[in-house]
């Protein structure tokens, strides 16, 4: 602990803070991230309710949980590092307030769709839950890409951008990257989660989507590069990392083709948080950039809590991370069935299900 | 004003928010009472009911789950000086929330919503107890967090980095003001919760469905009761608390200007108290009901508002420390007035029940009995709003001005569109729910046998249970 009690270098409590709210980050895209390309893909895989409803089964029991690695994301920001907090949210202000339109119709998408037996009202929620998904992944990589490139501040660090200052090409390139990636993520999710018709179709647009997302994020890892070195002047160290975020889409897709599905989605997986973590890497020490002015970048330092609170939430995190990652891995065990089109959308009736083979039989 | 629409938009969306959670915290205890008897009875009638019930149960929490992201976001969106100020304490308690309680809430309701057919019963069981106790646990640290602002415990201001810094989480993790009102909220959570669970149960008592729903209007009647005399006697008890650590909150609660020994309890007073604050155009009073209410004795002495202003300026400097007498007296008597009215509504029905059948025919009961389900609702949100503004001008009582918290950098027509959009929003999710809850509480439970063992191609006997949606 007295290693950690310094304000520089590496072996602080700040650093070990930055890297856990970049973990809740990865937890975050990577499990909402084939949500949302579940979401974006359902008029494209499923061909009518009834398939888009069994399309959406295959998230239904985990994607709460998975959201709440936003919120605890945000919550540890808000305890660990108050003025990075405070000065994002407040900095972000109109962006993050579409980004809230967009998570609360999402959610209410998914869990009213099925509440009435009425094609329209389903086909309305379809569209609402494809756009909404669509929307959040495009905006977070926008987000992400603007407090890396850096917006305009005054010299305390207060973001005085505007909606339209957030809008460069880089950030729209973020945007468009995390959209692509997440649709392909969501495929390959697709592909391991469904059987019969929807599997094909799911692996077909899989093959598809692949070779664009990772063309995107080539492109996209290149120009944070060139941003790195000539704006912010620091290199991308360590090298591995986004090169290899960079190469694992390409691998997913070689992998798609081959007929390993399971290495794909992880390839995918682990791509997004490379991806992640190389975006928060060009960050560090600064906790968002000022392009007005390098040196008014609030950092880890100049905005973490006090030594106690970290120390405090640091014993919180070592206690429940662990318990929280084994429940929610059992979570995703105990529904790891594929679904197929005998698991019709509409399960009313105990005899509706008579055609299936039920995971775990009660004896 | 930005200020003010800041201000707005924090009671829209949080009041909004509390439409949702003290359903669903008491609605998720009712549950595990109904599956929990099923497991133990094999009783089919409680399958049926933990299905119906249940099925409400969802409807509304997916609007609390959602709108519970805005209120973790809008501190530091709308509240980012206050966010500054108060985050080493502040974040700390919502950060522990999402860790500890919502994912375990989360988490499990998914399994639960899905599980029917995937779990062994016991286990499917264990899942809708944890959902219980995450959300339980879920409003013990918001109101840590909370309880921090109307009683600041555990921390120093550090002249340095301009702050509040903690010192102790286990002192704000058992702040005194922190039990009371925990024990307080979920005791009117039980309240929401049977109250809506009568309602619906005498819905169907009105079609004739009395083998299913007799017991449970009984029950629930029951707990109406219980849950409704805690409330109060607990809001007494945060009371008296109140009165030694916001003094000023609970004289405006009872528009007392003068300090006095055998003050009376005011039930029934017309201002206009900002301008003539000495005169009152009716009034009605019991005397020395409020120095027995607040101290405990005959002719306690209970601190007025005008004392109490001028203690506070020469303390805090020049300014005005009086929060608006006639909305924080009036929100305090409707949430108290509406508790003891579901107490009596509960009497009534339990008074109702005890011949044979009166219970089961009452319609003017039954109407009574609908229309009651809006008293813990409006109680819910007077209280609140009780609280919050009964604190001004403070944020955080004694360290902190409400003005001084908003957000610098952001402008006052964001602020306004923000507001707009989610009025908006939250407007049309309204009269959504609102549909879908009277859609399924009059659709009714499922059909006795609906869920009988159906045989197994090797000759084995398994019951159907299917995932509660989707």
């Amino acid at each position: 602990m007295l290693l950690l009690a310094s304000t520089h270098g590496y072996w602080n409590l700040q650093t070990l803070w930055f890297f856990l709210i970049v973990v809740l980050w990865i937890g975050y895209f990577v499990l909402e991230g084939f949500d949302f390309g579940v979401g974006m893909l359902l008029p494209l895989v499923g061909r009518d309710t009834r398939e888009r409803g069994t399309l959406i089964r295959t998230i239904g029991p985990v994607w709460d949980g998975n959201e709440v690695w936003l919120l605890v994301a945000g919550g540890a920001t808000f305890a660990a590092f108050p003025g990075w907090y405070a000065g994002l949210f407040s900095g972000f202000y109109l962006a993050l307030f579409l980004v809230l339109v967009a998570l609360i119709v999402r959610g209410i998408a998914i869990e009213y769709r099925n509440k009435r037996p009425d094609e329209t009202w389903r086909h309305r929620w379809d569209v609402t839950l494809s756009l909404s998904s669509a929307v959040a992944a495009l905006l977070w990589g926008v987000a992400l890409a603007d407090v890396v490139h850096g917006v305009p501040t005054d010299a305390k660090g207060n973001v005085t951008a505007s909606l339209l200052d957030l809008l460069h090409p880089y950030a729209l390139f973020g945007g468009v990257t995390f959209l692509a990636l997440f649709a392909f993520h969501g495929s390959l999710f697709l592909g391991l989660r469904t059987t019969g018709a929807l599997e094909r179709r799911s692996h077909d647009i899989a093959l598809r989507l692949g070779p664009a997302a990772a063309l995107l994020v080539l492109g996209f890892l290149v120009w944070t590069w060139a941003n790195a070195v000539s704006v912010h002047d620091k290199g991308l160290v360590p090298g591995v990392i986004p090169i290899a975020a960079i190469c694992l889409p390409f691998a997913a897709v070689a992998f798609e083709r081959a007929g390993r599905p399971g290495f794909a989605f992880f390839s995918t997986a682990v791509s997004i948080a490379l991806l992640t973590l190389t975006m928060f890497l060009n960050l560090y020490p600064r906790v968002y950039v000022s392009s007005t002015n390098n040196a008014y970048s609030p950092t880890i330092f100049t905005t973490s809590s006090s030594h106690y609170t970290l120390t405090v939430m640091t014993v919180v995190a070592l206690v429940f991370t662990p318990i929280v990652l084994a429940y929610q891995s059992w979570s995703y065990w105990v529904f790891r069935a594929r679904l197929g089109d005998a698991d019709a959308a509409d399960v009313r009736s105990p005899l509706d299900l008579l055609g299936r083979t039920p995971l775990g039989k009660q004896s | 004003m930005a200020l003010d629409l800041a201000r707005w938009q924090f009671a829209l969306t949080t009041l909004y928010h509390f439409l949702f959670v003290p359903l669903t915290i008491g609605l998720a205890w009712f549950l595990v009472g109904m599956q929990t008897a099923w497991h133990r009875t094999g009783d089919e009638r409680w399958l049926r009911l933990t299905r119906f019930y249940g099925k409400l149960f969802l409807i509304n929490f997916a609007i609390g789950v959602v709108t519970g992201i805005v209120q973790e976001f809008q501190f530091g969106m709308n509240w980012s000086a206050y966010s500054r100020y108060v985050g080493d304490i502040f974040g700390a308690p919502l950060a522990i929330e999402g860790l500890a309680a919502f994912f375990v809430e989360s988490t499990f309701l998914g399994l639960w919503i899905f599980g029917w057919d995937h779990l062994k019963p016991k286990v499917h069981l264990a899942m809708l107890w944890l959902v219980a106790i995450g959300s339980t646990a879920s409003a013990y640290f918001i109101l840590a967090a909370n309880s921090w602002m109307q009683h600041p415990v555990g921390y120093k201001l550090n002249p340095v980095t301009h702050r509040a810094e903690m010192t102790s989480i286990a002192k704000i993790l058992t702040n005194s003001t922190l039990i009371r009102a925990f024990f307080h909220t979920i005791a009117a959570a039980g309240l929401t919760a049977a109250m809506l669970v009568l309602a619906v149960a005498v819905w169907h008592l009105r079609s004739g469905d009395t083998a299913l729903f007799a017991p449970v209007a009984r029950i629930a009647l029951w707990t109406t009761l219980a849950a409704g005399v805690a409330t109060v006697l607990l809001g007494h008890a945060q009371g008296q608390l109140m009165t030694k650590q916001q003094p000023m909150k609970m004289a405006a609660a009872e528009a007392l200007y003068q300090t006095q020994s055998g003050a009376p309890f005011s039930l029934f007073d017309i201002g206009p108290w900002e301008k003539h604050p000495h005169k009152s155009l009716v009034s009605i009073a019991i005397p020395h009901g409020l120095s027995i209410l607040a101290t405990n004795s005959w002719n306690g002495k209970v601190e007025g508002i005008n004392d109490l202003q001028a203690a506070y300026t020469k303390k805090y400097g020049p300014g005005n420390y009086e929060p608006i007498v006639g909305v924080t007296y009036w929100t305090f008597r409707i949430m108290a007035g509406v508790g003891f009215l579901a107490v009596l509504l509960a009497l009534v029905g339990l008074g109702l029940a005890r011949k044979p059948g009166r219970l089961e025919r009452s319609a003017r009961f039954h109407r009574v009995a609908i229309v009651g389900l809006g008293l813990p609702v409006l109680a819910n949100l007077t209280g609140w709003l009780f609280t919050e503004l009964g604190r001004q001008p403070w944020v955080v009582q004694g360290l902190l001005l409400t003005r001084n918290a908003v957000s610098p950098t952001v402008s006052a027509w964001e602020v306004g569109l923000t507001l707009v959009g989610f009025t908006l929003l939250y407007g049309v999710l309204a009269g959504i729910e609102v549909k879908l809850m009277v859609r399924a509480a009059k659709a009714g439970p499922d059909r006795p046998g609906s869920y009988d063992a159906v045989l197994e191609g090797d000759g084995s006997k398994v019951p159907r249970i299917p995932a509660l949606t989707y």
